[in-house]
């Protein structure tokens, strides 16, 4: 079968089981979108900006667990999509991004729209290919799709040039891949997971530590049954929020920067953390050199390099996490007898010990100000039942959002963590949504990190993606307004953002539907009214401005040294009233 | 030390002292690490954007293709403590590109650089410079009225010993390949560092 290179393009992401492309054309991609137009298996999402398309890409990928797709263009349209690259590097995201290519003849010269796609890209992409010869673009294509979803996935980019996209071929599809230089290892060593059982036994005050890595394994269900039958605590991190149960008796909740008193606290008085698929990233581990200064350190990682980056362990094993948990679970049921409950009640006590002494914790006043939390708390508890995906934008009220908002299964929580994507949860939401027509995707976002993707109302409306922002509005970059007071004498540089649009009319304006909550007692109303919406809705919700997120552990700061609430200095320039306004805000700022 | 065709050679595990490269902390120690990749467009990059991305420090790089012309070797002379060095081990094997990693301070090792050297020559220093190429074992691979061009292989210190002597007469150019090296044959075992057993 002789095909364009368009047409193996197509017939190539049919056969990965691609369902939806979310793309932008341009002049060098034009033959494949031509193709795309005339075939009805893959849907095309037109975004309005690339960084969207690549956002969306992810969502679908968090969601469904499987290779996101998008497509853009040569020179901006490639530059455009770096972003979302990078945060699917850093977050480990399978997704698989097609960029256009000036034709071959032309590389090098300098042309319109020309740029270096995979010298742009090398350092953000698990693997990057430029496809030069029609011939090798289907196997290209199949090995791009193999290195973003196996081992540790992340993205892959695919460069084609113009005329390898009108240029035709024989068509035909490998079934099979084998790169000699690439071979993930999926099973732990046996000694090693011996080890690791020897080392929860002795244990006495172990921890669980785990991260998204569970979630892409799809071991949750393994890690419920190790940590049931031993009767370990369990700290998740921003990651990994949903593969543990958020309600279990188990789940301590987030640990790190904004964890909880109590995740924290067992992190560090633990004599075994047992890290899977987790990083130790310094948002986790604050000061390196006093983390955790009593335990033993198992790690169970499927990359190699995660192991010992940062942190010393005494037993790393290389593997996929749900095939070492089962291993684990395997060697730890031989042993194991039916009083772990008794052996670990002092440690159990301990630990809540520390969660009666600082729960999560904020003060809403019933005629006062909406509290950002409350938001967050009543939107959980009005939609659990229905099982929501829920994305974030980067922030304080991501850092709400993982804290309150309790979530039971994995791939429902999509997040940027490694990267700190502003902008990035309205696009994954709609991915989410692209993937899940009729499920319910949330998108808590606040009011400056919305505006950075805001253009893809458009693609929602139009591409019928029903999306429910809900805005938590206190008109600053809260999370830099909070280190500001916190680090920087409450000198509020650029962080104060004035005017924001009102949101109600931007969402009409895009054709979307635009709520607003502007006091507690409409709360609940307004929320409900949005949930029963059938399209894409913003809920505009004006919060208290000065709400600081905590606990907090200030940067390169200790574990068990955590700031849970406002200095008193702090709380007496707040109840004084010197709050930024507009009539104010060139006294106050400057004060 | 070890003796060879006659020759005094240091021993292979030994640290060559000749240049301590940015030295942080005591346990900072050279390594020569040997990897075969695809001989491929864009692998040099990658190899050297891991270096550049992650910090890490290259003191010297050689590449070309191997007897299997789908295959380069390079050798790569690096530094770091312990902790470093695992990192650049298990980082270059995560490349895609990369097939074989071996560090080559975990085993007994040969290596060899080569120098070109354009040295200055009036009357009299003509046979001082010859003397020196003597003595080195190097050759004169071309010569003019006013120049000696001298080629010389050797291990590190043997090569900073013979730019030290030249370098009276006048050294106008100097170019070094950087080391390349080579495990040696062991008597019983090959314990050659896979890509599987580095990932323990």
């Amino acid at each position: 079968m002789t095909l364009t290179g368009a047409e193996i393009f197509i017939e190539c992401l049919k056969r990965e089981g691609v369902k939806t492309v979310f793309a932008l054309p341009g002049g060098v991609v034009l033959k494949i979108f031509d193709m795309l137009h005339q075939q009805k298996d893959l849907e095309v999402i037109l975004t309005r900006h690339e960084q969207g398309a690549g956002h969306m890409a992810e969502g679908y990928a968090k969601a469904t667990g499987k290779a996101g797709v998008c497509l853009v263009t040569s020179g901006p349209g490639m530059t455009n999509v770096i972003t979302a690259l990078a945060d699917a590097y850093m977050d480990s995201v399978p997704l698989v991004c097609f960029s256009g290519q000036v034709p071959t003849s032309l590389i090098g010269n300098d042309a319109f729209q020309e740029a270096d796609n995979v010298g742009l890209s090398r350092p953000c992409t698990k693997y990057n290919f430029l496809v030069k010869d029609v011939n090798d673009l289907a196997s290209t294509i199949k090995e791009a799709f193999y290195i973003a979803t196996t081992g540790r996935p992340g993205p892959v980019l695919v460069d084609i040039p113009k005329d390898v996209s009108m240029a035709k071929a024989e068509f035909i599809y490998p079934n099979s891949v084998s790169i000699r230089g690439y071979n993930p290892t999926y099973e732990g060593n046996k000694w090693q997971i011996k080890q690791a059982a020897e080392a929860i036994m002795k244990a006495k005050q172990p921890i669980l530590y785990v991260g998204g890595g569970v979630v892409f394994s799809g071991a949750s269900q393994e890690l419920l049954e190790l940590a049931e039958m031993t009767q370990i605590p369990v700290d998740m991190t921003l990651m990994g929020l949903g593969v543990f149960p958020g309600e279990h008796p188990l789940s301590l909740g987030m640990l790190g920067m904004h964890g909880t008193y109590h995740a924290n606290m067992a992190m560090h008085y633990s004599d075994l953390v047992i890290a899977v698929g987790a990083r130790f990233d310094d948002r986790v581990t604050g000061k390196v050199s006093e983390f955790c200064p009593h335990a033993k350190v198992i790690h169970i990682d499927i990359d190699p390099t995660s192991i010992r980056k940062n942190i010393h362990v005494d037993v790393p094993i290389v593997g996929d996490c749900k095939t070492v948990l089962r291993g684990l679970i395997q060697v730890l049921r031989a042993t194991v007898n039916g009083e772990q409950k008794e052996l670990r009640k002092p440690w159990w006590d301990q630990i809540h010990q520390w969660q009666q002494a600082h729960p999560l914790t904020y003060q809403q006043e019933k005629h006062g100000p909406i509290k950002p939390q409350q938001v967050v708390k009543r939107l959980y508890e009005l939609t659990k039942d229905r099982d929501p995906i829920v994305s974030t934008d980067v922030g304080q009220h991501q850092m709400w959002a993982a804290q309150y908002f309790k979530l039971a299964k994995p791939n429902r929580w999509l997040t940027s963590g490694g990267l700190g994507t502003m902008g990035f949860g309205f696009p994954a939401a709609m991915g989410a949504q692209a993937a899940f027509r009729d499920r319910l995707v949330l998108c808590i976002a606040g009011d400056g990190s919305v505006q950075m993707n805001m253009q893809e109302m458009a693609t929602a409306v139009v591409s019928k993606l029903p999306v429910k922002i809900i805005i938590l509005n206190n008109r600053f970059h809260g999370m830099v307004r909070q280190w500001q007071d916190l680090f920087y004498e409450g000198r509020y540089a650029s962080s104060y953002l004035d005017t924001t649009p009102d949101f109600v009319k931007l969402a009409e304006a895009y054709g979307a539907v635009g709520l607003r909550a502007d006091k507690l007692a409409n709360l609940d109303e307004v929320l409900k009214q949005a949930l029963a919406t059938e399209g894409p809705v913003i809920v505009d919700v004006p919060t208290y401005p000065f709400e600081n997120c905590y606990p907090m552990i200030p940067a390169g700061g200790c574990n068990h040294e955590m700031i849970l609430e406002d200095s008193p200095e702090l709380k007496k320039k707040q109840s004084e009233g010197k709050h930024v306004t507009p009539e104010n805000k060139d006294t106050v700022l400057t004060a | 030390m070890a003796y060879r065709d006659g020759r005094i050679e240091s021993d292979a595990r030994s640290v060559p002292s000749h240049k301590p490269s940015v030295i942080s902390s005591s346990n900072y120690m050279e390594h020569i690490i040997s990897i075969t990749v695809e001989n491929k467009f864009g692998v040099l990059s990658r190899i050297a954007g891991l270096f550049s991305g992650r910090g890490f420090n290259i003191e010297s790089l050689s590449v070309a293709p191997t007897l299997d012309p789908s295959m380069s070797q390079m050798t790569i002379v690096t530094s770091g403590d312990e902790r470093i060095i695992e990192q650049i081990l298990k980082q270059l094997n995560k490349l895609i590109d990369v097939i074989k990693v071996i560090d080559l301070n975990e085993m007994e090792f040969v290596s060899r650089e080569t120098a070109i050297i354009k040295v200055h020559t009036k009357d009299a220093d003509r046979a001082e410079a010859l003397r020196v190429v003597d003595i080195f074992r190097a050759n004169v691979i071309d010569s003019t009225p006013t120049t000696y061009t001298i080629e010389v292989s050797g291990d590190p210190k043997k090569i900073e010993a013979i730019i030290n002597l030249l370098q009276p007469l006048g050294i106008k150019e100097l170019v070094r390949t950087g080391r390349v090296a080579v495990a040696r044959e062991p008597i019983r075992q090959a314990v050659a560092q896979t890509k599987q057993n580095v990932r323990e």
